[in-house]
């Protein structure tokens, strides 16, 4: 495998058992993601991007094949080194956001440095820095009841950079939010992407797919087409050459995110659910 | 993932239930309450029967006839053929080294006259070495004297009860006093000592035991009681008592019970019943982890996406088995510490309530009360910890 290659799947298959019935969620997958790619992966429900996407977030085991992340072969670790892997290299961002709901913004977004037992003085430090990038620091001591869904995705955004991850994995990341909330978040990503972070997204949004430079198209567990978009690459050579593990420096406006009405998730139209892939 | 912060995560989860972390862990306190309070009770009973025993004095040895394994005599009046322990044998033990006194004892219950009055009460037939071997003190005049073989007069030492009764507030030094068919004069008047398990300890006579052997028509003494020297060990004592009688008698066919050992007996009996009780009580501190089972299972229900979510942040499975784990061991922690302050709290105010009531609270018991709850949270958080830790990551997060 070239260095470059970022993550390299080679000839996997994913395979469930429903009751009686057998369900090929993966066939065959040959995949691979260099450094800093920008990635949408989209399909029908059950055509197995969202099994695609555990797989690469070492969620999920491949019964046949290799997964080579970063040329590391992460098929044979057990359970702990997957975790520390994750952990250290994997940044997921939900649909549903997943904070936790008892606990103040701050608290959410350190809570990977807590799991790693980071000490208490440098995970203030890093928070705090986090809180600023993030537009979030007068939001800091709110619990997630108390803030939009702009501003919850950005603080599940802030968690998932703060270990400075590898890549970054988001499920349908839009898919709660109203459409200028989450023009505003897809914005951050780029940006988070602009400046060197792999970026693999998994919607059903035709639109926001067609803004990635790599289109993968996934049917019944297999790829379908795997478009790169060369236009788009060209615009943005520009992020060659800079590091891959500094935190991005992102300017959100927020006074406009603030302002934003939060959209209850009960009126979300049928393609925004969150598909079973 | 660091203690304190798992610490920390844990009392966040269970501030945020607040109401229903209170009534679990009130499950648990209810619990501690109920076996402080219970061994509170049995160990103040303990202490109390122990008092009750030892205001004899605890460095009495008792020598009965027969060998027995436990302690006792064969009933009165019921052939054996075990030699009698005799006056001589206790005479001949108060030569023993460290022996301070022994004193020969026969007792019975008879009619006891005086000043036209009549009333029935125990005699009891001793020496001039039995004031110290009961610990009693004398009130007037002085109590029966030592006097050698074959020779003791017939004087009579009254309990302050029996002289109450028979004289009233006349003085009774010098007055003579019929027990059965003898005569006695009176020499002495005891302090009340009060009731010992129920029998009034003053309502009794004390004659020479030669007087009472033949008094009640016996030939050996019921028991020889042998007090030694405070700070010697009892064995070393029981030991030279026994190889003495042994020599006189040729073979050990007497018991010998020291007061320790009874007391000993005596207070293992009252721990186990200080046990049974703190049982009842745990009945109720197993109704309360049956608790802190039920809301952590709820707990690991209600918090499945969150799980998922720690997963795919990077936590190992020991981390989220030692988060649940801490929540309940939290929780059942402060349960028994608010249980124990109930439990005091309750066994205090009995205390005030009804002073003669005995209740004591060991210190012991409240730190057991602590390490018992914390056991219970670790067990109590087992199988709820360990259905948390072994979730699948996407099954967790796809959970509404």
């Amino acid at each position: 495998m070239p260095d470059e290659s970022l993550i390299s799947l080679s000839d996997i298959n994913r395979t469930f058992y429903l009751g009686d019935s057998k369900v090929h969620a993966l066939r065959n997958v040959d995949l691979n993601i260099a450094r800093g790619e920008y990635i949408a992966v989209m399909g029908p429900s059950g055509s197995g991007k969202s099994t695609l996407l555990n797989l690469i977030g070492l969620l999920d085991r491949p019964d046949e094949g290799t997964y080579k992340l970063e040329g590391r072969d992460v098929t044979t670790l057990d359970a702990d080194e997957l975790a520390a892997v994750r952990s250290e290299r994997i940044g997921f961002i939900f649909q549903s956001f997943h904070l936790v709901p008892r606990l103040t913004a701050a608290a959410n977004i350190e809570l990977p440095l807590v799991l790693s037992g980071f000490p208490a003085a440098e995970r203030v430090k890093r928070v705090s820095q986090a809180l600023k990038e993030y537009g979030l620091t007068d939001r800091a001591n709110h619990r997630p009841n108390e803030l939009s869904g702009g501003q919850r995705q950005r603080v599940a955004i802030a968690r998932a950079t703060i270990l400075r991850p590898a890549v970054l994995l988001a499920d349908e990341p839009t898919g709660n939010l109203d459409r200028v909330t989450g023009e505003e978040v897809v914005k951050l990503l780029e940006k988070l992407n602009a400046q060197g972070m792999t970026l693999i997204v998994v919607t059903h949004d035709q639109a926001l797919g067609a803004r990635a430079r790599r289109q993968i198209r996934m049917e019944d567990g297999g790829i379908a087409s795997d478009v790169t978009n060369s236009h788009v690459e060209a615009n943005d050579a520009s992020r060659d050459g800079l590091p891959t593990d500094i935190i991005p420096s992102v300017d959100i406006p927020t006074d406009n995110a603030q302002t934003v009405p939060v959209e209850p998730v009960s009126s979300l139209p049928a393609s925004r659910q969150p598909n079973e892939g | 993932m660091l203690l304190a912060d798992s610490g920390r995560f844990a009392i966040q989860a269970i501030i945020s239930h607040r109401l229903r972390s209170f009534l679990t862990l009130l499950g648990i306190a209810v619990g501690i309450a109920a076996v402080i309070l219970l061994t509170s009770i049995g160990e103040g009973v303990h202490q109390f029967v122990l008092k009750e025993f030892t205001q004899f004095g605890t460095n009495v040895i008792g020598i009965s006839p027969g060998k027995v394994k436990t302690g006792g005599q064969p009933p009165t009046g019921f052939p054996t053929t075990a030699r009698l322990l005799t006056i001589e044998d206790a005479r001949a033990l108060k030569k023993l080294p460290n022996v301070t006194g022994s004193s020969p004892t026969v007792w019975g219950n008879s009619e006891v006259e005086a000043n036209g009055r009549l009333r029935r009460s125990t005699i009891y037939g001793v020496d001039a070495d039995f004031i110290n071997v009961f610990s009693a003190k004398v009130q007037t005049g002085s109590f029966l004297p030592s006097e050698g073989a074959g020779s003791s007069r017939a004087f009579v030492v009254l309990g302050s009860k029996l002289r109450k009764e028979l004289f009233g507030t006349e003085n009774p030094l010098g007055a003579r006093v019929r027990i059965g068919g003898l005569h006695f004069r009176v020499i002495g008047i005891l302090e009340p000592k009060g009731q010992f398990l129920g029998i009034d300890l003053d309502d009794t006579a004390y004659i020479p035991a030669e007087r009472a052997l033949e008094l009640y028509n016996r030939e050996g003494l019921m028991e020889i009681h042998v007090l030694y020297k405070e700070g010697t060990s009892s064995v070393a004592v029981a030991d030279a008592v026994k190889k003495r009688l042994k020599l006189r008698h040729g073979r050990e066919d007497f018991t010998i019970t020291t007061q320790e050992d009874m007391l000993k007996t005596l207070s293992n009996i009252l721990n186990i019943l200080t046990m049974a009780v703190g049982a009842l009580g745990g009945i109720s501190l197993l109704v309360g982890s049956v608790g802190i089972v039920t809301i952590m299972t709820i707990s690991v229900t209600e918090r499945t996406n969150e799980i998922g979510l720690l997963v795919a942040l990077g936590a190992r499975r020991r981390t989220i088995l030692g988060l649940f784990l801490s929540e309940s061991v939290i929780l059942a922690v402060l349960g028994g510490a608010m249980g124990l302050l109930l439990g005091i709290g309750l066994a205090q105010s009995l205390h005030l309530l009804m002073p003669t009531f005995p209740v004591h609270t060991p210190w012991s018991f409240a730190f057991i009360a602590l390490v018992i709850s914390g056991v219970i949270g670790l067990l109590a958080g087992v199988l709820p910890a360990v259905s948390a830790s072994r979730l699948d990551p996407i099954e967790a997060l796809r959970a509404e």
